[in-house]
């Protein structure tokens, strides 16, 4: 065991630089009207509060500065500490954005750079097929083993569990979720507003379903599509929950 | 190297301080050097029920801030010779454990053990976090019913991204689940869940089941390990479940109602 702090000879070495990869939530902004951001957020926030209390969190400012529209960093890195979230990034910001996020000690991060995309469990290279419902990103993370109660996922993209998910978890993506196992946590499919986002599981057991924000909880699941395989979509603003076979 | 068994369960009072004392009697008549340490510190009682209480000189708290040698505070079991108990502090407060200093004390003892059982104390809390961080194995303790088993689900969750293996990126901790307090006829009338419906919560790999049995709290009451009651019910069941972990391939026993000696003995599925 290393754990014990030894007078150190002058050749052992006191740190090392280590390679993690982590998954950290993009917020992409495409209106630039602070109090509607502000309102916004505490809505999306208000879905999974315990999840993004403290989360760290990367802003997204290419669409708007593709629509021309101006955004005061500063401001904006307000407004999200206020909602309680960590801004530890910014990307397709305009030079000068990216220099008053520098003085802000916010790094800056390209938007061609998958720091962002990617999942702590994240397998690479499901880029063959990628999924018609996320057309923001294909990359998909995978979990080789269960949920436990009181673990959380998040996944930029599509999310994977080859294992069960237990009563007590949470599961968060922004594009779609795939159980191959019994789902009894909470599933939170498209949270970034993505409305093609579904989820699929083996066996329908959940606490609760959303997709972007739209949810049932355990007590409305009750019946026949309980303890089974199936799929659940949007349409027209409300959730369909159909068998799989 | 010695191998570190935390025995951990989140919610209190399902016999993990049965099991510790048990197991580690048992994998100590197997033939290997055993201790086992009392992480509850503040509420002691593995040597209570290792009937070594009337020895405790100096404590695990004390080896952690200096004030005594391990060997000082080692107590060797009075049955059997290769198995040591390190007791809890009753009057200290459980910051007194540190991380640093619990790391030290296992590796003093890796040296010297081939087993080392770690009595975690219940909840999810430092004490518990400190018990579980170094371990190689868990066995989870649960009792048929649901608030235990979601506890369990949570510890095991604490189990894959806290501890000391999960932090440094090491094979994951082997995870091993010991039912305890089974009771084949109340699972019958629908008061507890069965062996199955908590393995279908829990997927877990099942070292053993032990019965309800009122030899557990005889053995207690006399301060021996109830392993040491051959002829009870649990002590088998503990007995079975040190052998699975050691390797050997024994049949389920205790999972059905009590139907004369084939059923007993042939109850497993
Ligand atoms: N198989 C069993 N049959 C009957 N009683 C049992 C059994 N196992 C444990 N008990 C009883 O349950 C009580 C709690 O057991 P124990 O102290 O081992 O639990 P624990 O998980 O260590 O508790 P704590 O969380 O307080 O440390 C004791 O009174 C013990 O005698
Ligand atoms: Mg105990």
């Amino acid at each position: 065991m290393s754990t014990t702090v030894k007078k150190s000879p002058l050749n052992r070495a006191a740190l090392e630089f280590k390679s993690s990869t982590f998954s950290v939530p993009v917020l992409v902004l495409s209106g630039n009207v602070p109090d509607v951001i502000q309102e916004q957020l505490e809505k999306k926030i208000g879905l999974a509060p315990d999840f993004f209390k403290n989360s760290p969190v990367v802003f997204d400012l290419q669409a708007l500065n593709k629509q021309g529209l101006p955004i005061d960093v500063a401001m904006l890195a307000d407004i999200l500490r206020k909602s309680k979230l960590m801004p530890i990034g910014i990307r397709g910001g305009t030079q000068s954005q990216v220099e008053i996020a520098a003085s802000l000690h916010i790094p800056v991060y390209s938007v061609h750079n998958s720091f962002s995309e990617t999942g702590s469990f994240h397998q690479d290279k499901d880029k063959t097929e990628p999924q018609p419902e996320t057309q923001k990103t294909t990359i998909n993370t995978l979990v080789n083993h269960p949920i436990r109660s009181g673990q959380r996922v998040y996944s930029a993209g599509d999310l994977t569990v080859t294992a069960q998910v237990s009563a007590g978890s949470e599961l968060f993506a922004e594009g779609s979720i795939h159980v191959y196992g019994s789902l009894r946590g909470r599933a939170l499919a498209g949270v970034q507003g993505n409305a093609n986002a579904r989820i699929f599981c083996l066996d329908l057991q959940a606490e609760l379903i959303s997709i972007a924000g739209n949810y049932k909880i355990s007590e409305d699941l009750q019946g026949h599509l309980r303890n089974r395989p199936v799929q659940i979509y949007l349409q027209e603003n409300s959730l369909i929950i159909k068998d799989l076979v | 190297m010695a191998r570190i068994i935390v025995v951990t369960s989140g919610k209190g009072g399902v016999g993990k301080t049965t099991t510790s004392a048990a197991v580690a009697m048992g994998l100590a008549k197997k033939g290997h050097k055993t201790a086992v340490i009392d992480f509850d510190v503040g509420l002691r009682n593995l040597d209570l029920i290792m009937g070594c209480e009337r020895r405790v000189v100096y404590d695990f708290v004390n080896v952690i801030s200096g004030e005594a040698l391990l060997n000082q505070a080692l107590i060797r079991d009075k049955h059997c010779d290769l198995l040591y108990v390190l007791p809890a502090s009753q009057t200290r407060d459980k910051d007194a454990l540190t991380q640093e200093g619990v790391g030290k004390v296992l590796e003093d003892l890796s040296k010297d053990f081939k087993y080392i059982v770690c009595d975690s104390p219940a909840g999810i809390e430092k004490g518990a976090h400190l018990a579980m961080y170094f371990a190689d194995d868990a066995f989870v303790v649960t009792n048929p019913e649901v608030s235990s088993v979601r506890d369990s689900d949570r510890m095991l969750g604490i189990l894959s991204s806290k501890s000391r293996r999960a932090e440094q990126n090491l094979e994951s901790i082997k995870e091993y689940l010991v039912l305890t307090r089974y009771s084949p006829d109340r699972v019958k009338l629908g008061d507890m869940l069965s062996v199955d419906d908590v393995q279908d919560i829990l997927s877990l790999h099942l070292l053993g089941v032990i019965p309800e049995s009122k030899s557990v709290l005889s053995a207690s009451n006399a301060g021996v390990p109830v392993i040491l009651d051959e002829k009870s019910d649990a002590g088998q069941a503990y007995e079975d479940i040190v052998a699975r972990y050691l390797g050997e391939n024994r049949p389920h026993r205790f999972i059905e109602e009590k139907k004369g000696i084939f059923g007993k003995l042939f109850g497993g599925k």
